[in-house]
């Protein structure tokens, strides 16, 4: 039984209410996954810290802001109004603007444990930023993270300039404000992301003078044979560049953006061709004057709550961090299930399709039925997901950020830009003092210690302590993922308030 | 430069590049020696780089310990003015406030026994604390102040030590053996991907893992992990200038419970967040957040200060202490394994302690008397039997 009416603002989960299912993140995996265990009678809680449902992909406008035709900039619109209302349908409860902080175990011995013995409390600051008095705990029998993944992004001389945005930040503004970064953007980075975001820049009347690629996508975005085995948006990519072209955008395969130049904000940018390891091709920069910059290199997974909690993580063909599951979505630690960016990256169909499964996996296992011949419906998306794994799989190789991209930092350039630390100091911390992995350096030159902890410098910041240095025969060390936590900023003052745990007196 | 020699010798061969480690290898140069650093990890990548940094007398009672401290503040001193500035000392002083009448008192006898063993204390009745603290909460009863603490910042502590030292540095390389003659004595070590390295002397210095590098290198020492979170604050202006702290704190160190135990220590950073730590708990090498334990945490900082309580926390973080079942370190030769020597179970006052022990240490190596009495930390301590043979 469901325990509360849905999508009603009004009604506050209490200190402790318990449900079947939490779940963290309502993109797309984890509304498929909520919307699955729902409609199969389990009580479902679905917290994002979005006011609205639909993560990175349905990033759509506010109620109100008046944008006519929000489909005009994105197509997965229908499927995602489906999906919507059977949630509306499904008794789940929506809480909305709840930044899930942490996640706590409790003892198994709790009665009315979940799944595998354990139960869960999920820990959430409220309001837009987190930053509302009111604080909330809800308890469950399983948890699904499904918290996304966040932009990755590699730093180059000028980049902290006011007009450099990140790709997906951009995408994000024109969903979601409809608002424009300039009138001449070049898009520049790295991977399936960066046609999207031209396509957007484009249709919305902006000019991309150059769509800067550093892999040699391009050249198989044209390939029918390659992109007929991915899912069916991607199968646009070919149609993109096609429009792109003919708006005028200008592509650079196999190049980069090494430098933006200007002095309040961006002006122009140096492009120069790169090598097979991203190593600038000296005597190829030439310089393409824009008012914007909207840079990305894909995404990583977002997975703090997951590692602090000791969850299996592996390393991607493209070098991020993403958490291990198994067929059914569990992560190695029971009772906790994820899908979505956060098992890898790979686009909104496999985070819906994981999602399902995963919704799927927790119902059977909370109601004691037997998973031995999954249905019709598992196995077929079963198929699909191996399918568009093995697609993502191959992006996230024709993707991976080259070893040779650091040659395009200066000693200044900044890496972190919290605690202005330059690639230079990052350099000596490694070569001089012996940090071998992103920790160290972060403890020996603070990057990654200010406001955002590590979240935009950390994967540049862990491709720049790998490389080189004292010892550096012995590498590369072993991959140790960074527990932060917790995975948003909480006041001292709700911490303190937090229920006392009675076994500890 | 590391060596890339596989049989290349040196003087001495320290297992570990923490704090403690990074002090050996420090002082045994200075010493005339040649020293090798090993590490699994990176520099600092063990309990060294997930704790504080403070370098306190304030919460020692008079005994070896104070001792070791005591020695340890001089030795700071020493260190040249480049060195420190690297390692971000700062003699802050520390400030231990009593809530009540009861607890002054016990404080100021507290105090005065630390006075005769030579730690500077200083009375701060209940209406001058504002003056040292203009932030602390009202209506305490009363403080001493101990201009002795100090602090450092633990990873830039240990790596620059290791830099001045330019002891030869091998990272990402595990201990897997000692290797030893048909006399029993040291002759080096043997590293996971199969290097053997020598050196008539090893020092174990692998902190929480040391009793698991004494079982393999033959004999034992009994290390075992105390946890500890930390919280870490946004960065902020100077709200809190000492290490500040409640007296309950000094029971909680030398407690004997397995259970959570805290009392928040307060202190402000160069870089502005304000640290809160730290709890001490025995639960083996679980890493998972506790929320008890940051509910405490939060809750002892903000009766304290109460202007932190809207303050947000960007982090928590935990480490293992390595401690001793006596609570003190085991510093020196190892009589059952001739040339292998300790120097690890520092427990929550390893950085502080570091210096003195690296001073020891290389008095052992070079044969010259260690000017303090060293019988409270022989690590033979634990094996009765063993303690007659050698006293
Ligand atoms: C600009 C852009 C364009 C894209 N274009 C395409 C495309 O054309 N085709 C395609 O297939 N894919 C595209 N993608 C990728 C697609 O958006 C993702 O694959 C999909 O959204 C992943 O779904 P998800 O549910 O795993 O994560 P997300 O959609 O990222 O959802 C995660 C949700 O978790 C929430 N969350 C995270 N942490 C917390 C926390 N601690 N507490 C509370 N809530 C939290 C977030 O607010 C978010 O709403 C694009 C992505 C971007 C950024
Ligand atoms: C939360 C917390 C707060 C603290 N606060 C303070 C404080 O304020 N002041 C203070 O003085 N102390 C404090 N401490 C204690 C202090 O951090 C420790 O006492 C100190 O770091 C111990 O240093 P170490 O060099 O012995 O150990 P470590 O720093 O753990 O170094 C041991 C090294 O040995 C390596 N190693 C182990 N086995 C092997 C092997 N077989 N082969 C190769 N390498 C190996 C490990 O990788 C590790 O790097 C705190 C501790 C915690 C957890």
């Amino acid at each position: 039984m469901p325990l509360s009416t849905p999508n009603d603002p009004g009604a506050p989960a209490g200190r402790t209410e318990s449900y079947d299912l939490v779940v963290v993140g309502a993109g797309p995996a984890g509304l498929a996954g909520a919307v699955a265990a729902a409609e199969r009678g389990l009580s479902v809680a679905l917290l994002d810290g979005d006011a609205q449902l639909g993560g990175q992909f349905y990033r759509h406008p506010a109620p109100g802001l008046g944008a006519a035709a929000p489909e005009a900039l994105h197509h997965g619109w229908a499927a995602f109004d489906a999906l919507r209302r059977r949630w509306e349908g499904s008794g789940g409860v929506h809480l909305p603007q709840h930044h899930v902080w942490t996640v706590a175990g409790e003892r198994a011995a709790t009665p009315g444990a979940g799944a595998d013995g354990a139960s869960w409390v999920v820990h959430a600051v409220t309001g837009p930023d987190g930053d509302d008095e009111r604080s909330v705990a809800v308890r469950g029998r399983a948890v699904l993270l499904a918290t996304g993944a966040a932009e990755r992004h590699l730093p180059f001389p000028g980049w902290t300039l006011p007009g450099v945005i990140g790709a997906g930040g951009a995408q994000a503004m024109l969903k979601s404000g409809l608002v424009l970064p300039g009138g001449r953007v070049v898009v520049a980075g790295s991977g399936p992301l960066l046609l999207a975001v031209a396509s957007s820049m484009v249709t919305a009347g902006a000019r991309v003078p150059a769509l800067v690629e550093a892999s040699g996508y391009l050249g198989y975005a044209r390939r029918p044979d390659v992109l007929a085995t991915g899912p069916g948006k991607l199968v646009e990519a070919a149609g993109l560049v096609t429009r792109l072209l003919g708006r005028g955008a200008r592509p650079y395969p196999r190049h980069a953006v090494v430098r933006a130049h200007g002095t309040e904000r961006v002006e122009a940018v140096t492009v120069a061709r790169l090598d097979g390891d991203w190593r600038p091709v000296p005597g190829t920069e030439r310089r393409v004057p824009c008012d914007a910059v909207a840079v990305g290199h894909g995404l990583v997974p977002r997975i703090d709550l997951a590692t602090a909690l000791g969850c299996e993580t592996r390393r991607t063909v493209d070098g991020a961090v993403a958490l291990v599951v198994d067929p059914a979505q569990r992560t190695s630690v029971p009772g906790l299930w994820s899908a979505g960016e956060t098992a890898g990256v790979g686009g909104a169909l496999l985070a819906m399709t994981e999602g399902e499964l995963a919704g799927t996996a927790v119902a059977a296992r909370l109601r004691g039925v037997s998973v031995a011949r999954p249905s019709a419906r598992t196995r077929s998306l079963l198929r699909t997901r191996a399918r568009l794994r093995a697609f993502a799989d191959l992006m996230a190789a024709a993707h991976r950020p080259g070893d040779g991209w650091p040659a395009w930092l200066d000693d200044d350039t900044e890496v972190c830009r919290c605690e202005e630390v330059t690639a230079g100091r990052i350099g000596e911390a490694v070569e001089d003092l012996g940090a071998g992995d992103a920790r160290t350096v972060k403890l020996l030159t603070r990057a990654g210690m200010g406001w955002c902890q590590g979240r935009v410098c950390g994967p540049a910041v862990a491709c720049l302590a790998t490389r080189g240095g004292r010892g550096a025969e012995q590498r590369p060390l072993p991959a140790s993922p960074e527990r932060r936590s917790p995975a948003v900023p909480v006041r001292l003052s709700t911490l303190a308030a937090l229920d006392p745990d009675p076994g500890e007196d | 430069m590391p060596t890339r020699h596989p049989t290349a010798a040196s003087d001495v061969i320290v297992v570990g590049a923490g704090m403690i480690g990074a002090a050996c290898a420090y002082y045994a140069s200075r010493a005339g020696l040649s020293v090798t650093v090993l590490d699994r990890g990176p520099v600092a990548g063990g309990t060294t780089g997930a704790g504080e940094g403070n370098l306190l007398v304030s919460d020692k009672e008079p005994g070896p310990e104070l001792d070791l401290a005591l020695l340890s503040h001089r030795l700071w001193l020493e260190l040249a003015p480049a060195l420190r500035a690297e390692a971000e000392f700062e003699p802050k002083g520390g400030l231990v406030v009593a809530s009540d009448e009861t607890r002054l008192d016990a404080l100021r006898r507290f105090a005065k026994a630390q006075g005769d063993a030579g730690v500077v204390t200083v009375e701060i009745p209940g209406d001058r604390l504002h003056d040292l603290e203009p932030r602390l909460a009202e209506g305490l009863a009363g403080a001493f102040h101990y201009p002795q603490d100090a602090q450092v910042q633990p990873a830039l502590a240990a790596s620059h030590l290791l830099r001045a030292a330019g002891a030869r540095l091998r990272l990402g390389e595990e201990v897997t053996a000692l290797l030893t003659g048909p006399d029993g004595a040291v002759r080096g070590v043997r590293t996971a991907n199969g290097s053997r390295l020598h050196a008539p002397r090893v020092v174990n210095a692998a902190g929480t893992w040391g009793g698991a590098f004494a079982r393999l290198a033959g004999t034992e020492l009994p290390v075992l992990p105390r946890r500890g979170f930390v919280l870490v604050t946004e960065p902020l202006p100077r709200l809190v200038r000492h290490k500040v702290y409640a007296a309950d704190y000094v029971a909680d160190v030398a407690s004997d419970s397995a259970a959570l135990q805290t009392s928040a220590v307060v202190e402000g950073t160069p870089a502005g967040p304000v640290l809160i730590g730290a709890t001490r708990e025995r639960v083996g090498f679980d890493r998972t957040p506790s929320t008890e334990a940051l509910r405490r945490l939060a809750l002892g900082a903000a009766r304290l200060f109460p202007v932190l309580a809207g303050v947000r926390v960007m982090r928590a973080y935990a480490g293992f202490r390595p401690y001793l079942p006596d609570h003190l370190p085991a510093i020196g030769p190892d009589p059952r394994v001739p040339g292998l020597l300790h120097a690890c179970g520092h427990e929550g006052a390893g950085i502080g302690l570091a210096p003195a022990t690296g001073l020891l240490v290389s008095r052992f190596l070079t044969g010259t008397a260690p000017g303090l009495d060293i019988r409270p930390f022989r690590p033979e301590r634990f094996s009765p039997e063993l303690l007659g043979e050698t006293a």
